[in-house]
């Protein structure tokens, strides 16, 4: 089913990806409104895809985002990634899109540049966001095998991701990553350490971190190198 | 006698017969008059009450005998016995009851007891004075407190030893109190011994022996536990004193004293070891500065202030471990407190260089041809014991094997080793502390050696059997097993076409021996003889495969600029300027240098020195050794990286779910014997091994590690 629906409506978007999505779809939507969501979903997913992969390629994003009103590094299109579950970072493939979309019931553009507010409340809620916050580095792994990420990539997912809950914690925390020596890049472990370490941990005074707690070291050499400058 | 005829005797005649064996009897108690019962006498009266007592019903009289016999009995010790004691006092009331108790052994015993015992009691007083008493009496008197309970000793603790130990009690806390303040420690401690000593001397002499531990126990109780601390600090005389002053003596009294009572010897153990770890911080603190205000003047005379140390250190050990052996008779609690002592100085360090890296050059000296110490075998073997003994306080022993190792493999390879007894020697004390694990490679080095001077021996009757293999010059090779070694550059440099035929012949011979061996070759560590044709005489110069290298080049220019020599020698920067300096500005100036000054540059130009001459012919041009200790350093960490992943994934694998702080623990544990590993390291390695996938953290507990397999 996805497969024929995809090459049925390929041809047509294929030469004109960026000149007239938001026309298109709400044309399709008015002409054919009897059609099922599913198919509203999929016909939305080829005004974006490219024909040959059969994905949303980096191009269609950065199209859907200036569709949506948005720049492709807000958070909200990671969100949007996480809702479907994406693997690959700057690619949809046909399932994601349709599991994210159905979960969000938009199948048309509108529906889905309202759904955004909603998935935003959604991934900040508490049970989500932890979930969220592992996905936002699993995506940007990018690489066959890869486990960590450079700390210039990590500075600025922090920010992305924890910036507006954790503020001061991610300022300071990559002032030390920029400053520091020992680390190059940063594994799951680490990532996750340190949001737990904003959550749990006073700051700035630290009073209630235990180094002999089993920390990942690089927060341990983090809270040594805040306490140095505090004193 | 005859038997039928018997008379029945009635009561009244019988008691007035006995009353006068009575009445004899107490004459002769009491000292009167009285000629002794003879034997017939006795037949008499024996016979009489016999026959009074057999006699059949209603003339059996025994019950009204026993009767009356009391009634006289009691009669005489209420009128004459009791008040006879009571009227005298003190001893020559325990006189009269002895002479009474000898005479009667009656029931006196619970009317007197509490009176002789007050006199026993103040007599033991008196002697404790130094009077002399009648130990003999008091040894009979407390006898019929031990007899009385016929077997228990329920009257002689009760009646006596109670109030005795309460008096003791009370009699040594009154001389404590005025003795501890009066004074000195070894004093004390003398009058203390000397008390006890007493104590159970009198135990022997007139106490009951089972009085003797709680007679002692109550005596070290007042003397030693009360005042055990005060004792101990006393500023001027105390423990801290006496180990200052070397009073073995009084230290050995102390320990004598103190190791009787409970957890006596702990704040003396205490003290020894805060003593100990301070005059061995005094040793460091001394090289410290001695280091310091070397530096101003010379570093070249390299570590002698820190053999120095470590002859100390040894002196040291020797003095407090002797104080162990004898003063402290060889308790386990100070053989502690000596190794925690050591443990804390001996990780210090001087002046930038590790124990374990001290240690090591104190053996290289030890154990090199005209090294600093000039001793005899017999002194060389103590001294490596000693310093094996050390080591057991290092806890970087990885760091001392590599030191080690880079040092044996100077001596071996520069021929430097003064002594292979010795050398196999301190490898066997080495193996014996540390494991065969720890030793392996150095056992090798050292067979290598062995191997390599056969496999010349080889090499040469090769060459002699096969003379189209003609290397062209003398050439020595010492083949050895990679792995045992340090790791060397190899391959480094450009050889100069001679020495590149000997390398091919020797790979020819090495051929016919062994198959699939993989010959790498170390030029760095090599060593040449070569002829100079200098002007005023021809001279042979020793110097290193890199130095005579660059000599070489001289036979093809006269004249060469420093990178025209980097580049045909294919060597660094720093391999250049450490041998082009030792040919041009050091002792010998093989070549001359333009410009003309003590550095090297890589503008200078150099030129063969034709003029050179020495009033020797043969000279040995020396190229002083890269400092090795950072690579040693590197290489350990590097070691320590591996050593602590495979102990965490041990660890791990074996227990599947741990908790962060155990697995730090067991991984300590695991490695202590080779190293201390830091809990950053630990942690460090935790979070690699995460990376890599042998472990994850609980999802609920971040403070639990999971092994995946």
């Amino acid at each position: 089913m996805p497969r024929s629906s995809s090459r049925k409506s390929a041809p047509p978007k294929s030469s004109s990806v960026h000149s007239s999505d938001v026309g298109r779809s709400g044309k399709s939507s008015s002409s054919k409104a009897v059609m099922k969501e599913s198919e509203r979903i999929d016909h939305l997913f080829d005004s974006y895809a490219n024909s040959s992969s059969g994905m949303i390629e980096p191009e269609g994003i950065e199209a859907l985002c200036s569709d949506l009103g948005v720049v492709h590094t807000d958070v909200r299109i990671l969100m949007l990634a996480w809702k479907m579950k994406a693997e690959k970072q700057g690619y949809f493939t046909q399932d994601e899109w349709q599991r994210g979309l159905k979960a969000l019931k938009a199948d048309t553009l509108t529906k889905l540049k309202k759904a955004l507010p909603e998935l935003e409340k959604e991934v900040w809620g508490p049970p989500n966001f932890l979930d969220f916050y592992a996905f936002a580095f699993q995506y940007s792994l990018t690489e066959e095998k890869q486990k960590t990420i450079d700390i210039e990539s990590i500075c600025l997912l922090l920010v992305l991701v924890l910036g507006s809950q954790f503020r001061p914690q991610v300022d300071r925390f990559i002032e030390y990553l920029k400053i520091q020596n020992d680390y190059k890049v940063i594994n799951m472990d680490q990532w996750k350490g340190f949001f737990r370490f904003c959550n749990e941990i006073s700051f700035p005074d630290l009073q209630n971190y235990d180094p002999d707690q089993a920390w990942p070291l690089i927060l341990d050499n983090f809270v040594e190198w805040m306490s140095a400058k505090q004193s | 006698m005859t038997m039928n005829e018997r008379k029945t005797i009635d009561l009244e005649q019988g008691w007035e017969f006995m009353q006068k064996g009575i009445t004899k009897l107490k004459n002769i108690l009491e000292g009167l008059p009285e000629p002794q019962f003879s034997s017939e006498d006795y037949m008499m009266l024996y016979t009489t009450i016999y026959n009074m007592c057999t006699q059949k019903p209603p003339h059996d009289y025994s019950q009204q005998l026993y009767d009356k016999y009391r009634e006289s009995f009691e009669e005489y010790i209420t009128s004459t016995v009791l008040p006879s004691l009571r009227e005298k006092h003190n001893e020559f009331m325990l006189r009269e009851l002895v002479k009474r108790w000898a005479n009667h052994k009656v029931m006196v015993y619970q009317e007197v007891n509490g009176k002789v015992r007050d006199a026993v009691i103040s007599l033991i007083d008196q002697e404790r004075e130094g009077e002399q008493i009648d130990r003999a009496l008091l040894k009979n008197v407390l006898d019929i407190f031990v007899e009385i309970g016929m077997g228990q000793m329920d009257y002689y603790e009760n009646d006596f030893e109670a109030a005795m130990l309460k008096d003791t009690a009370a009699y040594y806390s009154r001389k404590a109190s005025n003795w501890i303040l009066e004074d000195s420690c070894p004093d004390y401690m003398l009058k203390a011994e000397e008390c006890l000593k007493r104590e159970k001397d009198r135990v022997s002499h007139y106490l009951h022996s089972s009085s003797e531990p709680k007679l002692l126990e109550k005596v070290q109780n007042e003397l030693l536990s009360v005042y055990a601390n005060q004792l101990l600090e006393k500023e001027h005389s105390g423990c801290h004193a006496l180990l200052r002053d070397d009073k073995v003596e009084d230290l050995s009294r102390m320990y004598r004293l103190f190791s009787k009572i409970t957890r006596g010897l702990e704040p003396v153990s205490n003290i020894f070891k805060q003593h100990v770890t301070a005059e061995g911080t005094a040793l460091v603190k001394q090289a410290e500065d001695a280091a310091s205000n070397k530096k101003a003047e010379k570093r070249d005379v390299v570590g002698l202030q820190e053999q120095v140390f470590v002859r100390k250190v040894i002196e040291l050990h020797d003095k407090y471990l002797a104080y162990v052996n004898d003063c402290f008779q060889n308790h386990t609690l100070f053989h502690k407190a000596l190794k925690e002592a050591f443990e804390v100085f001996c990780n210090k360090g001087v002046a930038g260089s590790s124990s374990a890296e001290l240690l090591a050059t104190f053996c290289d000296n030890i154990l090199k041809k005209g090294g600093s110490e000039k001793l005899s075998d017999e002194a060389i073997e103590e001294t490596l014991e000693k310093v094996v003994k050390l080591l057991a306080y290092i806890s970087d022993k990885d760091l001392f094997a590599e030191f080690y190792r880079k040092k044996l493999a100077r001596r071996l390879l520069f021929d430097k080793s003064a002594n292979d007894d010795h050398e196999r020697s301190i490898l066997t004390k080495l193996k014996q502390q540390c494991g065969g694990q720890f030793t392996s490679k150095m056992e090798g080095m050292v067979t290598d050696l062995t191997l390599a001077r056969e496999n010349q021996a080889n090499f040469e009757e090769y060459l002699s059997n096969n003379p189209h293999a003609n290397p062209g010059i003398d050439l020595t090779v010492t083949v050895l097993t990679t792995g045992f070694w340090p790791s060397y550059k190899s391959f480094d440099l450009n050889l100069p076409a001679e020495m590149v035929k000997c390398v091919e012949v020797f790979r020819e011979f090495y051929q016919t021996k062994t198959k699939h061996r993989k010959l790498t070759w170390i030029y760095s560590l090599g060593t040449c003889n070569i002829n100079g044709k200098f002007d005023p005489k021809p001279m042979e110069l020793i110097v290193t495969t890199y130095q005579a290298s660059a000599l070489l080049l001289f036979n093809a220019s006269d004249r060469l600029s420093y990178s025209e020599i980097m580049t045909q020698l294919n060597l660094t920067d720093d391999d250049v300027v450490r041998l082009l300096h030792s040919l041009s500005c050091a002792k010998y100036k093989i070549l001359i240098k333009e410009p003309n000054t003590k550095t090297i540059s890589p503008t200078d130009y150099f030129e063969f020195n034709c003029k050179f001459t020495d009033k020797m012919r043969r000279i040995k041009i020396p190229l002083p050794p890269v400092d090795e200790k950072k690579k040693v350093i590197e290489d350990v960490d590097k070691d320590r990286r591996y050593a602590i992943d495979a102990s965490i994934v041990r660890i791990m694998k074996s227990r599947k779910v741990l908790g962060h702080q155990q697995l730090v623990m067991e991984c300590v544990e695991q490695l202590g014997r080779m190293f201390k590993p830091d809990f950053k390291a630990i942690k460090k390695r935790i979070e690699d091994l995460i990376t890599r996938d042998y472990l994850e953290r609980d999802k609920d507990n971040p403070n639990l590690f999971k092994y995946l397999a």
